[in-house]
């Protein structure tokens, strides 16, 4: 069986776009405001995720022009996504023994 | 097995980490569970997407092993860095070092449509309209977070308060809405110099925007680039046909866009009153 990957244009792309917004408005719903930056931080992580896409379009260049831009491309978003996960990791850390008392607002 | 099979199924597996993370994320119990998780979802990403060397355009060919050394040594310098600079940063200095690392993002986003749009390498509207969205809104959010770097680390202190400032960034917006359009009405085939001419006017864009926004505001304002940086990763994850980048960009752009409204409400401020107005911007000066 030839295995094909699944090309997402148009509608198809459309569907993925709404859901995955209405996801992010559902999991952000109701935090405690102590949770807010930390959960910035962490979103910030997630759209690390750019690092792949930059690394696609490195590994496809075919001129030298594409090969810096692709070059600051993958070293931005590579620092994005590793200090992203850092910085969440440090702020997180603080939340680590009970803190209950405090998160109830 | 089939690379792209690999391929797919470790976005699958990545983006499934990401949202469940992020849920966990917003509970104070599991929060610390969440980031880790949602990390082993980006190493998971990182590491198939190498797989992609099997299989480049043809006229990469030739090539791909320059592009696989440049990726190797950008990627380690980006992480080293990163990792560095995140372990040593004081904890009360980190909302600038998010807002850093969030323009970097952004700047990575603007460098994808760059290379598309420039290479010529995008067809059919919607494509090209949401590259050059993804880039203008990337480019933005580069400049924009720097600038709010830049402010709360100390390194500007003035505020930028000029009579007609709003105008001016109104008619730069116009201007840039409307090359935006031309780019996609002449189907990308454009000169250089006016996607040169439009990223910068981009940068340009979002350091006027933020110049005049406060400290006190800026929480609120890197939020906001935040969920700008989501969006502008999920259209380029619709032009490079990347389903991880998609789920991930747009479901950071609609959390940073719900966490921007919350923040901004938790300050007793609107969106609106953050971005367009100087209010806040005496009481942080002093």
């Amino acid at each position: 069986m030839d295995y094909q990957s699944m090309l997402l244009t148009g509608f198809v792309a459309l569907y993925i776009f709404m859901l995955a917004a209405f996801a992010g408005f559902e999991i952000i719903g109701r935090v405690p405001a102590i949770l807010h930056t930390p959960l910035m931080s962490g979103s910030n992580f997630i759209h690390g995720i750019v690092v792949v896409g930059a690394l696609w379009a490195l590994l496809n260049a075919s001129n030298l022009t594409q090969q810096i831009i692709g070059f600051i491309g993958v070293l931005l978003g590579a620092g994005n996504a590793a200090g992203g996960y850092v910085v969440t990791e440090r702020m997180l850390e603080m939340f680590k023994p009970s803190t209950n008392t405090k998160s109830k607002e | 097995m089939q690379v792209a099979f690999i391929i797919d199924s470790s976005y699958f597996i990545a983006a499934f980490l990401f949202i469940y993370g992020l849920k966990q994320m917003s509970s104070p119990r599991s929060a610390r569970a969440g980031i880790v998780l949602a990390g082993v979802g980006m190493v998971i990403a990182v590491l198939a997407s190498f797989l992609y060397s099997l299989d480049v355009r043809p006229e990469a060919k030739p090539m791909l092993q320059t592009n696989m050394l440049l990726a190797l040594v950008a990627l380690s310098l980006g992480l080293g860095w990163a990792w560095w600079s995140g372990k040593k940063v004081a904890m009360t200095a980190m909302p600038q070092m998010v807002a850093l690392y969030n323009g970097m993002g952004g700047g990575a986003a603007a460098a994808i449509a760059a290379i598309e749009l420039s290479g010529y390498q995008t067809h059919g509207s919607i494509s090209l309209l949401l590259a050059v969205l993804g880039g203008l809104i990337g480019a933005v959010s580069l400049s924009g977070s720097l600038i709010a770097w830049a402010k709360l680390d100390g390194r500007i202190n003035k505020t930028l308060r000029m009579t007609g400032l709003q105008l001016i960034n109104g008619s730069l917006l116009l201007v840039l809405g409307g090359v935006a359009i031309y780019i996609v009405w002449q189907g990308g085939q454009v000169s250089q110099w006016l996607f040169l001419a439009f990223f910068a006017m981009a940068l340009l864009y979002g350091v006027m925007m933020t110049m005049p926004i406060g400290g006190a505001d800026m929480p609120v304002v890197i939020s906001l680039y935040n969920a700008f940086t989501g969006l502008a990763v999920g259209f380029e994850g619709y032009v490079l046909n990347n389903p991880a980048l998609m789920i991930a960009g747009m479901v950071v752009g609609s959390a940073g866009t719900m966490l921007t409204l919350l923040m901004a409400k938790a300050m007793n401020r609107s969106v609106r009153n953050v971005l367009f107005s100087n209010f806040g911007a005496a009481a942080d000066d002093g």
